[in-house]
């Protein structure tokens, strides 16, 4: 499973260097994939852990163009490959919404016995949900959430709005602990069309107000590293002394690193967003502004894997007294910092 | 080239551009929007805008798109269009920070980086020339397949560059100066003196004026065509070098809509989409107002919608301007 892609990739890397770029290139083109299936799934208690009756998991998820939603494929595979009698049946990502319906429906009439959906727009892919249930299969809904309950058994995401309350929590502190009057905090958001980074700049906006600090220059990036090192560099010639900067996405973080130390700009400290292992090292490392990160963490995933086959199986969740499976589950954004990094090191993500 | 294949020069529809805004009365407008935006930036933010440190950051940024355009100038006075910019300079920015790559050294992933470029141009001027495939449909496919091998290569993960040998060069100075700026200037000197002051350059206006003609006074119009791909790809190459030592990574999405902002900066520059006319001082001064223009909305702390719709406005003007001075021009 993990060897075949990275063959097929190679020889096809190695047809494109042929023709585009000759013989020179022919030994420059594997990627070795470090650590892909890395995501260790945090622990599960009692005899959950044992085998069951078989489950049927049908997945569905949009693209993997980004880092984070790379993970969350990746997570769902990995987690069912850890159960003997759970049968995986993945289709392809995608971002287009009709394909996406099309793809669930083919899963419901295989007769699959739990649906885990990431819909690439929660809206578009209600009906189909619904469609689902009323078919007798439990949809467990992952991240972007259906318009209506009536549309999933469970639904389990994170937190956007805490991200926000999260970091910003985090550096008032670290700020009141240093005495800092009117301090000058930045923020790198993302796309600011989406919900999500609205309700993050409200989260940490929220957040800072209650210490009595405000957000000095914004800009908002396009969650890659190119548009994090643009906006940044930009954001630190206008702001000639930061205390602070939150940045929303640890995939454009590598670009915001890239502009800060450009720059040659150490003055502030930094908080990233969804905690990716890049993000997690140099935190670790503490050489550089970066101190901490707010989990968005792609492990949901994994979760999403583990309930769908405790639902399959009419199993509830080892510690809680409950018979059933919660019907809403919302992760937390953890702070990560340097003292307890290690902890989290095995949710981080390769962006 | 023999002298006996050269065309006469006067059966050539070519003018020879000469580095002067007298040259272009075009020109000068788009030079005062440049520095409109450059007196709004000094009164709003006096204490920051014209220092060195923010002076340099606008050059750095305008660097790689800078450089695509001016490829795209080569593509579009020979009459064509490359839609493919954007994504060549995302794989070759993956390709040259695979790990294999990145094992053999810096040499190495530059000259990867520059082959991948010069490579998929290449394609795209094969396709163009030779397989009569029209411009805007042959590179609309290295648009989409060029990124989708991309995303194939890297996994869709940005691959962080280890090598400290390309980092500490590529992020340097020389001279006091960003390596990324001298880089800039040195492709534009190039590009204006070929476009210029050789034969290839004549070459490239008088395909764009009439491919007919040109065809008829002894010019190899095919492998001339191909060859102008050849210049915008590898132009992405160079810039896929510059955006991965920014960024110190090398991501499927690098050079995301390059190749509307590179038309964008080509257009209002002055050069006709129709091909046949243009000049690299007009794509330089467009390229340097979007980047001043963001660079001054980010100074003030303005939104980005805001900045679009001006971005909008100012390519909307531009044009406006330059049909009023052509106009005023031809018709005395």
């Amino acid at each position: 499973m993990a060897e075949q892609p990275f063959l097929g990739r190679r020889g096809f890397l190695l047809g494109g260097a042929a023709v585009g770029a000759g013989a020179l290139l022919a030994g420059c083109t594997s990627n070795t994939p470090a650590n892909s299936e890395s995501n260790a799934p945090v622990a599960n208690a009692g005899t959950n852990a044992q085998p069951g009756k078989p489950v049927t998991i049908g997945f569905s998820a949009p693209a993997a163009d980004h880092g984070w939603i790379a993970a969350i494929t990746k997570n769902a595979k990995a987690q069912a490959q850890k159960f003997s009698e759970v049968k995986f049946n993945a289709t392809e990502g995608t971002n287009d919404v009709n394909q996406q319906i099309s793809q669930v429906e083919t899963l419901i009439n295989a007769k699959v016995d739990v649906l885990v959906i990431l819909p690439f727009d929660g809206k578009a892919l209600t009906s189909v949900g619904q469609q689902a249930m009323d078919a007798g299969i439990p949809v467990i809904n992952l991240d972007r959430v259906f318009d209506t309950p009536l549309a999933y058994r469970t639904w389990i995401g994170g937190d956007n709005y805490r991200m926000g309350v999260n970091a910003g929590n985090y550096i008032a502190k670290q700020l009141k602990a240093k005495n800092v009057a009117n301090p000058i905090i930045g923020e790198v958001a993302g796309i600011d069309s989406l919900p999500l980074t609205q309700e993050r700049s409200k989260g940490f906006a929220d957040a800072l107000g209650r210490a009595g600090f405000k957000v000095g220059p914004r800009v908002s990036a396009q969650f890659t590293s190119e548009s994090g090192e643009q906006q940044t560099a930009n954001l630190l010639q206008g702001a000639p002394k930061l205390d602070a900067l939150w940045n929303h996405d640890d995939d454009q973080g590598i670009g915001v690193n890239a502009a800060i130390d450009t720059a040659g700009r150490k003055e502030f400290l930094m908080v990233g967003g969804a905690g990716s292992k890049n993000m997690m090292n140099l935190i670790k490392a503490d050489a550089s502004p970066i101190k901490a990160t707010v989990l968005y963490s792609p492990s949901m995933a994994s979760t999403a894997i583990a309930l769908a086959r405790l639902l399959g199986q009419g199993k509830g969740i080892g510690d809680l007294a409950e018979h059933d499976i919660p019907a809403e589950i919302t992760t937390y954004s953890a702070v990560v910092t340097k003292e307890n990094v290690d902890q989290y090191l095995d949710v981080g993500f390769d962006s | 080239m023999t002298e006996t294949q050269a065309p006469p020069q006067e059966a050539l529809p070519v003018e020879r551009k000469r580095f002067s805004f007298r040259a272009d009365p075009r020109l000068l407008g788009l030079a005062g929007v440049l520095v409109v935006l450059c007196l709004v930036g000094q009164f709003t933010r006096p204490e920051l805008f014209f220092t060195e440190s923010n002076i340099s950051t606008i050059l750095r940024l305008a660097a790689a798109i800078g450089v695509v355009s001016v490829g795209m100038t080569f593509v579009i006075i020979s009459g064509g269009i490359d839609l493919s910019v954007g994504s060549m300079v995302g794989l070759a920015g993956v390709w040259l920070t695979t790990l294999a790559t990145q094992s053999y050294g810096p040499w190495v992933m530059v000259l990867c980086g520059l082959a991948v470029g010069l490579g998929c141009g290449l394609v795209n001027g094969v396709l163009v020339a030779y397989g009569k495939v029209v411009p805007f449909i042959a590179t609309l496919a290295m648009y989409v397949s060029a990124r989708g091998l991309a995303e194939r290569i890297s996994g869709r993960r940005t691959q962080v560059v280890a090598d400290q040998d390309f980092l500490a060069f590529f992020r340097g100075d020389l001279l006091g100066i960003p390596v990324l700026i001298w880089l800039f200037a040195l492709v534009f000197a190039v590009g204006w003196v070929v476009l210029n002051r050789t034969t290839f350059g004549r070459r490239t206006y008088a395909v764009g004026g009439n491919i007919e003609a040109s065809r008829l006074a002894g010019i190899n119009v095919k492998r001339h065509l191909a060859l102008v791909y050849g210049v915008a790809g590898l132009c992405c190459g160079i810039a896929a070098l510059m955006v991965v030592a920014r960024t110190t990574a090398g991501a499927s999405t690098n050079g995301m809509f390059y190749e509307l902002d590179a038309i964008a900066a080509v257009v209002i520059g002055g050069t006709l989409l129709t091909g046949g006319r243009g000049s690299l001082i007009g794509t330089l001064i467009g390229v340097l107002i979007f980047t001043v223009l963001s660079n001054l909305f980010t100074l003030n702390n303005l939104d980005t919608d805001i900045q679009n719709i001006a971005k909008g406005v100012i390519i909307v003007l531009a044009v406006l301007l330059q049909f009023r001075a052509r106009k005023a021009r031809t018709s005395p």
